[in-house]
């Protein structure tokens, strides 16, 4: 699961904490840069690291809405439909590419391309609607032509900075 | 060297979405192409709050300011201003359409009103270079304090200062401060919560996106003060390039010896680490966010035992919002007294006696100019919307403003004249909140605006406890039920009964003010609802639902020509007519989705 590297960046970790459990949201965080989302058997492995019980991690997991349960697209469309977004249109933007794309919210395409994703705001109110892509980059005052060119974009394999 | 002009490029979120970094690139390949590399210098600085018309570059020392620039203007921007000297016009803010461009950006009236504490240095400094930030005063707060001033000392100040929570609590920071000083033991924290999640709120990204070592420098001090060793900023996953900044600035910090051991030759010591969330709105509550960091379940706790006694591990914790920790280092600087010149109130023996100093709000919604803005405490609302905002977009007409996200109200046009004041706001049933502020206008349905923070807190709502658990979720499907027309009259009285439950026994403020969006609006907005449940009408038209969608068969025949698209569109089959001739919607199988609405080019469509 991990290299050794990254067990002594876990190690170095625990030394900044009073109790062995505040490691476990950064190192939930580790998996997922690094695979994408968390499975069941990162968890039982991230338990055995930290000597936390199973059940408790699986608590945390399902508990934050960014950790993903189930594998991600290449491209994880997060569309904000919150209120400065919704004002301007971010419900519609979603179903849009909800129809072009053929999922709903939390699906991934068959070709494993795309997850949309519906997400509460994202602190680009001045500019909304907007979506941010993997985490990362943010794409704003969207609209259902940029959208086209966006998607077409990454479909060719557009590459994130 | 020095340079004899320099061009600040916005690098806040809103102008990187907008390529401004590919402006920053062109900016110099064009300048070295004309050989001015040597006399002008491009510096990417924090956000400047003016999102809407991004991206934005200043041109310093002059204060021009350019907006919505494309690389493809760059050549001719800098032939045109920086070769030939003409700044160019085309590329300027035009307030309206009659009026000429305002080439200055102090001129224009979206920063004249500003004042600013918390964001000094915005646009004017490179947020990733801590020698810029020192340059403009910055760590000379913290000298003071450390060389000249005791901790109680410092406690004091911010105590004088009339300093109040900018999370939204308006909690006095000073009394917080001596609170926790009093508690015994060797071990505590100091933590800066940055998990902004209020809807339509972005002010602390902007502040560690601009002026990331002000916050530091404000926890360093309050740590100085409180004799912690080691403090945490938990920042919502969310924010990446805040992320990025504010760990640039943290190492940056450590190796200038600002933070680590033997501060300032001093026996000083602290140490920030940052916790990154991952997605829970509840986790902006105190005690959820320390047990976030403890590596549990984002849920809080009864806080009949305070944070400042017991928090962080168990071990006194003074937790404080990213606004009111970039506070601190201007307070320390300048003094409690400049502070207290600018706000409401008098705090001299009161600390709860008025607001002080500003309060930066994120401007969103239907308003002309939208962005971050810093006001002096005890500006009006119609100041804010009109004079900085430029009043309403499309000449429309306001319905209310929402300030506080899910925990604030609704405030009715008729308020628009109250001043912005921590006391003031919670009076009429809304609250400062952190900071948002949204604009809705004659098109914005008050019941659907109340469903959609609603659907936003029973989502967000830990689960922990009974009443916001479920009474949200019970009030949503009220809501959801006036919205299609099967609202009574007496769903009103109860949904205002089920409000006032919520408030008074839930565990935490979550819950506590979760049903202020729907109390505020049935005060306001009493007749809306009315109309919804007693005509089972929508004035705004939002709630489509309640709509008739009919076609104006000469618009369709004539300007239209029958295009089909309202037909193609329509899930239910129900719009009937030939290609190329007037279309009808069958009212008995109308289903009422409002696609053929979204649909039809030429406005044919009519809502009733």
């Amino acid at each position: 699961m991990f290299d050794e590297n990254e067990l002594k960046k876990i190690e170095e970790l625990k030394r900044h904490y009073p109790q062995g459990k505040a490691v476990l949201l950064p190192v939930l965080w580790m998996i997922q840069e690094k695979y994408g989302w968390i499975s069941t058997d990162s968890m039982k492995f991230a338990g055995d690291l930290l000597g936390i019980p199973y059940e408790h991690i699986l608590g945390v997991v399902s508990f934050y809405t960014m950790f993903n349960e189930h594998p991600v697209g290449k491209y994880n469309l997060q569309v904000c439909t919150n209120v400065a977004c919704m004002l301007r249109g971010g419900y519609e933007l979603f179903k849009y590419i909800s129809d072009k794309l053929g999922i709903n919210n939390k699906e991934t395409t068959s070709d494993g391309m795309f997850t949309i994703e519906e997400v509460e705001c994202l602190g680009s109110c001045a500019t909304a609607p907007m979506m941010q892509v993997n985490n990362k980059e943010y794409y704003e005052n969207l609209t259902t032509e940029k959208i086209d060119d966006l998607i077409k974009d990454f479909q060719n394999n557009h590459k994130l900075t | 060297m020095a340079y004899r002009t320099y061009l600040m490029v916005c690098a806040g979120t809103g102008c990187v979405a907008n390529q401004s970094i590919k402006i920053k690139d062109t900016l110099i390949k064009e300048l070295e192409k004309k050989g001015l590399q040597d006399e002008v210098a491009v510096v990417t600085t924090g956000c400047n709050g003016f999102c809407g018309v991004g991206p934005i570059m200043v041109v310093q020392p002059d204060g021009i300011f350019y907006q919505l620039l494309k690389s493809s203007d760059i050549p001719y921007l800098v032939e045109e201003h920086l070769i030939k000297g003409r700044p160019v016009k085309k590329f300027m803010y035009i307030p309206s359409e009659k009026e000429p461009p305002i080439p200055k950006m102090s001129d224009i009236d979206f920063f004249k009103k500003q004042v600013l504490i918390a964001l000094r240095n915005r646009g004017l400094i490179d947020p990733e270079k801590i020698e810029e930030y020192i340059a403009r005063g910055g760590y000379s707060g913290l000298a003071k304090a450390l060389t000249e001033m005791t901790p109680d000392q410092v406690i004091n100040e911010v105590k004088k200062s009339g300093l109040r929570g900018r999370g939204g609590g308006g909690f006095p920071t000073g009394i917080k401060w001596e609170t926790m000083k009093k508690v015994p033991g060797d071990v505590r924290f100091v933590i800066c919560n940055a998990d902004e999640g209020d809807p339509g709120a972005f002010m602390d990204r902007s502040i560690i996106e601009s002026d990331p070592h002000a916050v530091i420098e404000g926890m360093l001090i309050g740590a100085y003060g409180m004799g912690s060793t080691q403090g945490y900023v938990y920042i919502r996953n969310e924010y990446p390039i805040a992320l990025e900044r504010l760990l640039k600035a943290i190492a940056q910090a450590k190796e200038y010896g600002l933070l680590g051991e033997n501060i300032f030759g001093t026996d000083f010591k602290f140490d920030i680490r940052i916790i990154r969330g991952a997605g829970a709105f509840v986790c902006g509550e105190s005690t959820a966010l320390m047990a976030s960091i403890q590596g549990m379940p984002g849920e809080p706790r009864a806080k009949y035992v305070h944070t400042v006694e017991k928090g962080l591990f168990d071990f006194p914790t003074c937790l404080n919002n990213v606004e009111t920790w970039a506070n601190v280092p201007q307070i320390i600087q300048k003094g409690a007294e400049w502070f207290t010149q600018i706000g409401t109130g008098d705090v001299t023996n009161d600390p709860w006696g008025g607001s002080k100093g500003t309060k930066v709000f994120s401007l969103t919604g239907k308003v002309v100019n939208t962005g971050l803005v810093e006001v002096p405490m005890g500006i009006t609302l119609r100041e804010i919307i009109y004079d900085i905002g430029g009043g309403i977009k499309d000449g429309k007409k306001i319905k209310a403003v929402q300030t506080g996200g899910p925990s604030g109200g609704f405030i009715p046009e008729s308020m628009l004249d109250l001043p912005v004041d921590f006391d003031e706001l919670t009076k009429v049933g809304s609250m400062m909140g952190s900071g948002g502020m949204i604009i809705a206008d004659e098109d914005n349905c008050i019941v659907d605006m109340a469903k959609y923070f609603l659907n936003f807190t029973q989502e967000e709502s830990c689960g922990k406890c009974i009443p916001c658990r479920e009474g949200t979720k019970r009030m949503y499907d009220i809501l959801e039920n006036i919205s299609v027309g099967k609202g009574t009259e007496e769903d009103l009285e109860l949904l205002e009964d089920l409000s006032y439950m919520v408030v008074e026994s839930s565990l935490c403020a979550l819950g506590g003010s979760a049903p202020n969006p729907v109390l505020t609006s049935l005060k306001y907005f009493k007749d809306e609802y009315l109309t919804h449940v007693r005509e089972k009408k929508c004035p705004a038209k939002a709630c489509r639902q309640l709509n008739v969608y009919t076609i104006d068969e000469e618009i369709c025949a004539t300007v239209g020509h029958g295009c089909d698209l309202c037909k193609k569109s329509c899930p239910d089959f129900a719009i009937f007519g030939e290609t190329k001739k007037a279309h009808h919607i069958d009212q008995m199988k109308c289903h009422k989705c409002g696609a053929c609405y979204d649909a039809c080019n030429f406005k044919a469509i009519k809502v009733e």
